[in-house]
């Protein structure tokens, strides 16, 4: 069972504030902690970035989720930028065509739960969940 | 231009008509922190103005700007303007044919055309000065904003604090790294610390800039502490694998400074209560 509970859309750099701010004010509702307040909005600040930094143009789309005995949040980020040619590159720590660190998609996967990626010619899309401990 | 005419002889009864009608639907997310007088007045003042503008030529009325001014001042949507107008457009339209009595499809025609006439200029230049008014106030803040962006305070000789409040992207990064270093030079500073307890995230990005920063003011031969280490910001550092460890960090301002002060070789005397002296000291600051 899932449930989509707002998206943003990711144009402007300061789109990423709006990104985190309405994925921190659902992990509240959720019930996560203060710590993984800040891995989850930490996370979405990455995914939102690499929007903004490699296609310009994209959505970062929350979604309640269900497991057994659990709530979480899903955060999907998508796009229609040019693709990740490599993706086991850019999930090795360090690796950066841009000069950052390197340290954001490997980064996210150790911040969330659940990470999944997809990419080809047409986008990417990055699905991540982080269940709220109960 | 004989429609204008009879607009302007009748002007009492269609403006009457025009505040009767106007619902405000655009002001009706506002209108529990706006009054009912005011609202009352701005729409008597809107239609003495659209009454004024009639009369005269749109092009030239320095009360439409204040108008639009007056708007954007009180913080009210574009949507007020437009409907208001709107509203005008098909009253007068109305009130034209019924005065005229004529019924042929032309002579709508012709009366539609007349009215857009002298409404359309009268649109546009209110929601040009509307929309630069709006983006003044955007661009002021920017500035303002900007101001408030990379302060550096000297407390001591040979140590500076620099507290970052906010969001950083790649504007304020630029300035953070230009003031720092401009700073380190002109105060002759030993001892940086940059406090980061009033940033909200700390991501790969924000954590570069300050890598680089520390690191160029390393090559200028000071020591950068990044102090307000905040215990989830610190998980979240470990999580995505951030590399610190080049330069030191503390949880605190207060600790940092203990630490700048043994870095520079001072340390904080007083005559009598000497500890809690200094943290009446280090207080203060942390105010700042």
């Amino acid at each position: 069972m899932e449930k989509t509970l707002s998206s943003v859309i990711i144009k402007k750099e300061w789109d990423i504030v709006g990104a985190r701010q309405a994925g921190r004010k659902i992990a509240i509702d959720l019930g996560f902690g203060s710590v993984d307040q800040a891995r989850i909005t930490t996370a979405i600040s990455e995914l939102a970035r690499n929007i903004y930094l490699y296609a310009k143009h994209g959505e970062i789309t929350f979604e309640k989720v269900y497991g057994v005995r659990k709530v979480g949040i899903k955060i999907i980020a998508s796009d229609r930028g040019p693709g990740i040619r490599e993706i086991s590159s850019v999930m090795k720590d360090g690796y950066s065509t841009s000069g950052g660190l390197g340290a954001g998609l490997p980064g996210v996967k150790r911040l969330m739960d659940e990470f999944d990626i997809q990419s080809d010619d047409h986008g990417t899309k990055v699905t991540v969940i982080k269940w709220a401990r109960q | 231009m004989e429609f204008k005419e009879i607009v302007l002889e009748h002007s009492d009864t269609v403006v009457e008509r025009w505040l009767n009608q106007l619902d405000n639907g655009a002001l009706n997310e506002y209108s529990s922190t706006i009054s009912h007088e005011m609202i009352e007045q701005i729409n008597r003042e809107f239609a003495d103005l659209i009454i004024l503008s009639l009369k005269s030529d749109a092009k030239n009325l320095k009360e439409l700007d204040e108008f639009a001014e007056k708007i954007v001042n009180l913080g009210w949507p574009f949507g007020y303007i437009t409907e208001g107008l709107q509203q005008f457009r098909s009253i007068s339209i109305r009130f034209i044919l019924e005065k005229t009595n004529k019924e042929s499809k032309s002579f709508f025609i012709e009366v539609m055309d007349g009215v857009n006439k002298w409404i359309d200029p009268l649109k546009v230049r209110l929601l040009n000065e509307y929309s630069s008014n709006w983006n003044n106030i955007i661009s002021l803040q920017k500035m303002a904003l900007e101001e408030l962006s990379a302060p550096l305070i000297p407390v001591m000789d040979e140590i500076t604090i620099m507290p970052l409040v906010g969001m950083i992207d790649t504007d304020r990064a630029k300035m953070i790294m230009e003031n720092l270093l401009n700073g380190v030079v002109k105060q002759r500073t030993d001892v940086v610390l940059i406090d980061i307890t009033g940033v909200p995230v700390v991501d790969t990005m924000v954590a570069h800039h300050i890598i680089q920063a520390a690191e160029a003011v390393r090559l200028l031969g000071a020591t950068c502490i990044l102090v307000g280490i905040r215990p989830e910001i610190a998980q979240t550092i470990v999580n995505l694998g951030i590399d610190l460890s080049q330069f030191q960090t503390k949880s605190s301002l207060q600790k940092g400074f203990q630490t700048a002060l043994q870095i520079t070789g001072k340390s904080i005397h007083s005559d009598n209560q000497e500890q809690e002296d200094i943290e009446a000291i280090i207080g203060a600051i942390e105010k700042e």
